[in-house]
């Protein structure tokens, strides 16, 4: 289970609170008006941003100390998830070995990975030479063997196509159910929260609010909703 | 963003810089305790003062005017073969200074090129000794510096204003005054600073084309003082005043910083609506053709003249070339293992002593920090003994700033790309070097090990304090063998060394190009 305990994050001069927690095993929505603080927030859990004031509990467990590698945590950035360099098979690897070994135990467990997400015999392939799907999956099969139980992504599928985005959403949302991981997702389309996030965490006016049925939500916005999702609409 | 969330640290890389500082330091350390001793300077050495300012402002002032034009007409015109120019106004900079010296003695010597010229119309010859020669060297060496750093200031006026210019008829005087002239007065300053730094610590130009009491250089001294008479003293002396001397003009060049030159981007013309006039056309074209001749001439005088002493070359030169190779490779070693720590170290952002070791480099002249090594290690061990391990080791030290300048902005661009997700996935600094920096950062360690062993290769100075008759590198052999007047011999290694040290250059430099993918 995660737990925000009195967390503050804080970026530059920007402050947000957030005092909640997440049931394991369900996918959550983060959503909310664009700088309302949902990378920072998401940020804060992954290690990149010390928070501000109050703790980070996993299991019980203060993740504070911890570096951003050493967290339960696998997250998926809005770009930049692949080395460019290394060929999609390293990448993979890199999950499961950060020191860049690879044996056959590891290539096994990386061609299972590729497989799975459907790109079977392209592990030779440096990513430049893939499509902006392909991409997506080759990171999500490194998601898939770094084997953490919080997966967290911050807007991975924006740049991709409304169809493509939706089958990414469907086969992240499998995976997670599958290895039973949390998963919480930034978003800014209510429509991926309504396809595949049970709850969502509404982050508005420096506060991000425990997570409620995404149905309720999306139906009955909060006031610090209503008008971005009219303007969004 | 929190230390903890980089994969890289900073330990490996203060340890290097420490060492750089303390070399450096301690061989300043051993100069001013040595110059302590009640050394009273001569009019000799006065007039060695008098003579390295001179001759760097008037070498400064001539390179910059005449880049103005050039630059200009670079800048306006696009024609056939113009990136090529504009990239072999980079190959000076790689060039080394005796095969220049040999090239432009061949084009403006007593029995060069334009002598010959002059005596067929009847006309009195040129004289290249002296002043007006180290004054030519030092303009064939920097008026493509200048030109460079000129040519980086007209680029970075947006195509946009060109355009708006164009829209309201505005003609070349007020295209002049409007934009032209704030970019020279912003760009101008620093650029004549650092060519006159560069002038300052002239050392291999005066050894060649100046000396004598009229023409001497403090660096020149310096090697005098260790080659006639002994005198460390007075060469620890002449080696404080040459410290205050490229301080001074190091402490201006940073204040008035122009960029370096490396810069990409040049080799993209902009229309330039202004400038379609015939009497601009003639004169840009005259500019870019003399411009081109003076780079390139004495360049093919160095082939032309060095080819029929290629088949003969004598051993001492064979025997020079080996010590070069491994001199320069041993420098790249240094090299390497000092910018790489550094650069991890600077990737993050963090700046201050680290960054200001790395200049030392720029701070010091060769032959002052010799001089102190030589001090320094005299009671120790016979100089000689040493005078390869510490020409590799200066040649190290005074690479370091050019390497730091090319490697360090492209690694903090990767640390920025790619740092959060090499934190993500815990790979650890040493991972994270190997898997993604380096690989990274492949064109440019190619381009500054490329310049490292060029600029090793061609150096000429602290081996000429420390070398006995035995140990010899090219550069040095060349010298011996111009002064034994042995020139078919010297023109042919000149030709030599000219192609090592550009062909090192270019192997470096493909090979990190061709590691570099999308």
């Amino acid at each position: 289970m995660l737990w925000l305990d009195d967390l503050t994050c804080q970026s530059d001069d920007f402050r947000l609170r957030a005092d909640l927690s997440l049931a394991p095993g369900g996918i959550t929505a983060v959503i909310g008006p664009s700088g309302a603080g949902k990378s920072t927030l998401l940020n804060t859990i992954a290690g990149f941003l010390p928070p501000a004031s109050g703790r980070i509990l996993w299991d019980g467990d203060d993740l504070g100390p911890l570096p951003p590698g050493k967290r339960p945590v696998a997250m998926l950035f809005q770009d930049g998830n692949l080395f460019p360099h290394l060929s999609v098979e390293r990448n993979v690897a890199l999950g499961r070995d950060p020191r860049g070994k690879l044996d056959a135990d590891t290539r096994a467990t990386v061609a299972r990975a590729l497989a799975r997400v459907g790109l079977d015999g392209l592990g030779a392939r440096k990513p430049g030479t893939l499509s902006g799907g392909q991409q997506s999956r080759a990171a999500l099969a490194r998601i898939l063997v770094q084997q953490r139980p919080l997966i967290l992504l911050d807007e991975p599928f924006a740049a991709l196509g409304p169809a493509l985005k939706a089958e990414m959403l469907d086969l992240v949302a499998e995976l997670a159910r599958d290895q039973g991981a949390t998963l919480m997702m930034i978003t800014h389309d209510p429509e991926d929260a309504r396809r595949i996030a049970g709850q969502t965490i509404v982050v508005a006016e420096g506060r991000a609010a425990s997570p409620q049925p995404t149905v309720e939500v999306l139906d009955k916005p909060p006031p610090a909703l209503q008008e971005y999702l009219a303007s969004s609409a | 963003m929190a230390d903890r969330a980089q994969p890289v640290r900073a330990g490996a890389g203060i340890v290097a810089a420490g060492l750089v500082a303390a070399v450096v330091l301690g061989a300043l350390g051993a100069v001013f305790w040595r110059a302590g001793g009640g050394v009273s300077p001569g009019p000799a050495d006065w007039a060695a003062v008098r003579f390295t300012v001179l001759q760097a402002l008037v070498s400064a002032t001539l390179s910059l005017v005449l880049a103005i034009p050039v630059a200009r007409a670079l800048a306006r015109r696009r024609f056939p073969g113009r990136g090529l120019l504009v990239t072999l106004l980079g190959a000076p900079f790689l060039l080394p200074v005796i095969v220049a010296v040999l090239g432009l003695l061949a084009v403006f010597g007593r029995a060069g090129w334009v002598n010959l010229g002059l005596g067929a119309l009847g006309l009195p010859p040129v004289q290249v000794y002296g002043l007006h020669g180290v004054v030519l060297a030092h303009v064939f060496f920097n008026l493509p510096l200048a030109t460079r750093l000129i040519l980086q200031g007209w680029a970075e006026i947006p195509a946009e204003r060109f355009r708006l210019a164009a829209q309201l008829n505005l003609g070349p005087a007020e295209i002049r005054r409007l934009l032209e002239r704030p970019m020279l007065a912003r760009i101008a300053p620093g650029a004549f600073a650092v060519v006159f730094g560069i002038c300052l610590t002239s050392f291999a130009v005066a050894l060649t084309l100046g000396g004598g009491p009229r023409a001497t250089t403090v660096e020149l001294a310096i090697y005098q003082a260790f080659q006639f008479d002994f005198d460390l003293g007075r060469a620890a002396f002449l080696a404080c005043v040459q410290i205050a001397l490229t301080l001074g003009a190091a402490l201006i060049a940073l204040r008035l910083a122009a960029g370096e030159g490396f810069g990409a981007g040049l080799d993209r013309p902009v229309d330039r609506w202004d400038a379609a006039t015939w009497p601009l056309r003639i004169w840009d074209a005259v500019a870019i053709a003399l411009a081109t001749l003076f780079l390139v001439v004495p360049m093919a005088a160095v082939a032309v003249e060095g080819a029929p002493g290629l088949i003969s070359l004598p051993a001492s030169v064979w025997r020079a070339v080996l010590t070069s190779l491994g001199v320069a490779s041993l420098s790249l070693v240094v090299l390497a293992a000092l910018a790489l720590p550094m650069v991890a170290a600077l990737s993050t952002g963090r700046r201050g002593w680290i960054d200001l070791a790395g200049l030392l480099g720029l701070a010091v002249s060769p032959l002052a920090l010799g001089t102190g090594l030589f001090i320094l290690l005299y009671p120790l061990a016979d100089p000689a003994a040493l005078a390869l391990p510490v020409t590799a080791g200066v040649n190290a030290i005074m690479a370091l700033p050019f390497a730091l300048r090319i490697l360090v902005p492209a690694a903090r661009g990767v640390v920025a790309d790619h740092g959060r997700l090499g934190a993500q996935l815990d790979m650890g600094r040493g991972p994270f070097f190997r898997l993604v920096l380096l690989p990274r950062l492949a064109p440019q360690l190619g381009f500054a090990a490329g310049l490292g062993m060029a600029l090793s290769l061609g150096d000429l100075g602290v081996i000429a304090l420390f070398a006995n008759h035995e140990a010899a590198t090219l550069p040095l052999q060349i010298y011996r063998l111009m002064g034994a007047y042995r020139m078919e011999a010297a023109s042919g290694a000149a030709l030599l060394l000219m192609a090592l040290a550009f062909g090192a250059f270019w192997i470096c430099d493909h090979k990190g190009r061709a590691r570099a993918v999308a």
